[in-house]
């Protein structure tokens, strides 16, 4: 049962949606094993200075505590650099956290890919 | 040195002479012993004590019962053996073998007899005095050496390992062994019974009655779960057998760890004593002694436990204690001490300094001295973090009693948080509990895992993290064990996202916060070793 750092996975692509945007498909267990390459990919998804950047969390089956910390962290980095951080795919449960941590009051929460487009439509 | 054999030979030369020779060859008429009980105010004593020397029987004209007795038994001659004017036999005579009176010369013969037999006398019923204290004092010893036994082979060996909680007790037998015991009923629900009694008497009767009585307490509190009913039940089973005069106090006092809650009954006992923020008060319960009369009842009394408080249990041995003046060291002694301890801790080495300083060095302890400790640890916070489990105060009817559905342990390694979530989300899978506040209750076991693996055990893998799961039928709990301990775990702020946001606090800082938000209640329970966190969620069978 022990679970390692291959649990998660982060991969970046630039969807044709009329303005610069980056999604961040997510696959795995948010936690402390997520860090460096949650980062990675958010450093390469900032490479192409999109205005949007989205987590996609519809492979994503755990978020822990520090797990939210990692996206706490990538939500200030984006606030820096004036990008929009939306997300898409959360479950019923980790919705309910992303509202209970105020992480929706600052970063989107959409049902689905296509939703979260039309929002920045 | 008297020597008899001397006399004796005196004595038969002298009759020899007397007799002729067929008489003389017959032996000697072996001496008789009078079976006389001679009441120590008889004035025949008296008269033997002030006049030394031999006794014609039929001379005396006393008004004495011992004096007919021996005329009675044909005795006419008695030569008193005075020792130190306490007359300590009697030589007894009756009438000579050639029927003719004792003569002047017999008389001194007798006389000189007595004089040096006396102190012989003496010398040996003193002799045989002392064997018999050697022996009576060797039995006593080694009654003691038995009660001793019996009594300490009945005492707990080990104080209950309890989170949140601190026991402590201290047996001090007196040398007499004076029947006092105290006891530690464990329970599949997790209460902890704790019992402290008394036997009148000492030594081995006392030892028995308490075997007996622990007995019929660990027994009756196995089937009945208040400890009056309990009380009632082992006083009904020890009336009828319990040797005359004697009785037992004792207190039984049953402890929910989860809440603090103590329900208590008290057969006569010494009243406990609990330190709470408010002072120091003794709980009453009203009863009489076990054993005394048949068909009592016992009054019962609950009080919550709060964290910081403790309770005190003590027996007589130690109020009742007396210092070189004759002063008892008394109930307000010893509520002193339990004030100037806020938290229990150490007091029960405090009272037995002050008690030394008040018996002094050549204290004989008169009794047995028990004192036992329960301490709450405090909490994480002053008030319960969320909700109590017991969800109300001491006056709604207790809630129905847990069970344990499973426990497991698991090394404090990295990830194992999984383990731990998909294991209580197994045994948790044919409870009414909804998908929403399952996916909850895994939240919230993950990080309580996490923490207590991370903070508690700071990742050691060899300190396991211990996972309980428990219902009651109306929630369901599970309690997270950690080797932490010592620090306080602190109560979660509402973390503050802006400021995290902003650069001016770390990212992290969010397990108790979720945690507290998942669940319906959650209590931390830490002490000296231990934190143990305790996730409570309300089951309802109307949940899909």
């Amino acid at each position: 049962m022990q679970r390692l750092q291959q649990d998660f996975s982060a991969s970046v692509r630039y969807p044709d949606a009329g303005r610069p945007v980056a999604i961040i498909d997510l696959q795995g267990e948010v936690n402390s094993f997520a860090e460096s390459a949650l980062n990675e990919a958010f450093g390469v998804a900032e490479a192409q200075e999109p205005e949007v950047i989205m987590l996609n969390f519809s492979a994503v089956d755990y978020i822990n505590s520090t797990g939210i910390a990692l996206i706490v962290a990538l939500l200030a980095r984006a606030r820096r650099a004036n990008r929009r951080l939306l997300s898409y795919g959360l479950d019923d449960h980790y919705e309910e956290i992303f509202r209970i941590t105020r992480l929706a009051d600052f970063i989107g929460v959409h049902p689905d890919e296509e939703s979260a487009l039309q929002a920045i439509a | 040195m008297v020597d008899l054999g001397d006399l004796w030979k005196r004595i038969r030369s002298r009759r020899d002479r007397e007799l002729n020779d067929e008489q003389a060859a017959a032996p000697l008429r072996s001496p008789q012993t009078l079976d006389l009980a001679i009441a120590p105010d008889d004035p025949l004593v008296h008269y033997f004590q002030a006049n030394p020397g031999v006794v014609d029987m039929d001379a005396l004209t006393l008004d004495s019962p011992a004096l007919a007795a021996l005329r009675e038994a044909d005795v006419r001659l008695v030569v008193p053996l005075v020792s130190q004017g306490e007359l300590i036999g009697m030589i007894n005579l009756g009438e000579r073998l050639s029927e003719q009176e004792y003569s002047a010369d017999d008389r001194q013969l007798l006389n000189d007899l007595a004089a040096q037999a006396a102190p012989a006398v003496r010398v040996a019923q003193l002799a045989r005095q002392q064997q018999q204290e050697a022996r009576e004092r060797e039995r006593m010893e080694q009654e003691l050496r038995v009660a001793r036994l019996i009594q300490q082979t009945l005492l707990p060996r080990e104080l209950p390992d309890l989170p949140g909680y601190e026991i402590a007790a201290h047996y001090q037998p007196a040398r007499a062994v004076g029947g006092d015991f105290y006891d530690f009923l464990y329970f599949e629900d997790g209460k902890i019974g704790i019992v402290i009694g008394d036997v009148t008497d000492k030594g081995v009767p006392a030892a028995l009655v308490m075997a007996t009585t622990r007995t019929l307490l660990r027994a009756a509190a196995e089937r009945l779960s208040n400890p009056s009913t309990v009380l009632e039940r082992v006083n009904a089973l020890l009336h009828p057998d319990i040797p005359p005069r004697m009785f037992v106090t004792c207190l039984y006092a049953l402890l929910d760890p989860a809440t603090g809650r103590i329900s208590f009954a008290n057969a006569g006992h010494d009243l406990p004593y609990r330190h709470s923020a408010s002072g120091v008060e003794e709980l009453r319960a009203t009863g009489m002694p076990l054993g005394l009369m048949p068909n009592m009842t016992y009054e019962e009394t609950e009080v919550i436990l709060a964290p910081g408080e403790s309770l005190l249990m003590h027996s007589d041995g130690i109020v009742e204690a007396h210092n070189p003046a004759g002063e008892m060291f008394g109930l307000a002694r010893l509520e002193a001490r339990v004030a100037a301890h806020q938290s229990g801790t150490g007091l029960i080495s405090d009272v037995l300094s002050e008690l030394a300083a008040f018996v002094g060095d050549e204290w004989e302890q008169e009794d047995d001295v028990t004192l036992v400790l329960l301490q709450r640890s405090l909490w994480a916070e002053e008030e319960p973090m969320v909700g109590d489990l017991s969800g109300a105060g001491a006056t709604e009817p207790a809630p129905p009693e847990w069970r344990l559905l499973a426990t497991f342990s698991l090394p404090s390694e990295p990830g194992n948080e999984r383990r731990a979530m998909e294991e209580v989300a197994a045994v948790v899978a044919a409870l009414p509990l909804s998908a929403a506040k399952l996916e909850r209750l895994k939240t919230a076991v993950a990080e309580a895992t996490m923490n207590a693996m991370e903070h508690g055990n700071q990742y050691r893998a060899e300190e396991p993290v211990t996972v309980e799961v428990l219902t009651n039928d109306q929630s369901l709990a599970v309690r997270i064990h950690d080797q932490g301990g010592g620090a306080i775990i602190p109560r979660s702020a509402r973390p503050d996202l802006e400021a995290k946001l902003a650069g001016q606090q770390k990212p992290r800082g969010w397990g108790l916060f979720l945690i507290e938000n998942m669940v319906d209640s959650l209590n931390i329970h830490s002490d000296e070793s231990h934190h143990v966190v305790e996730l409570i969620m309300h089951l309802s069978s109307g949940e899909a």
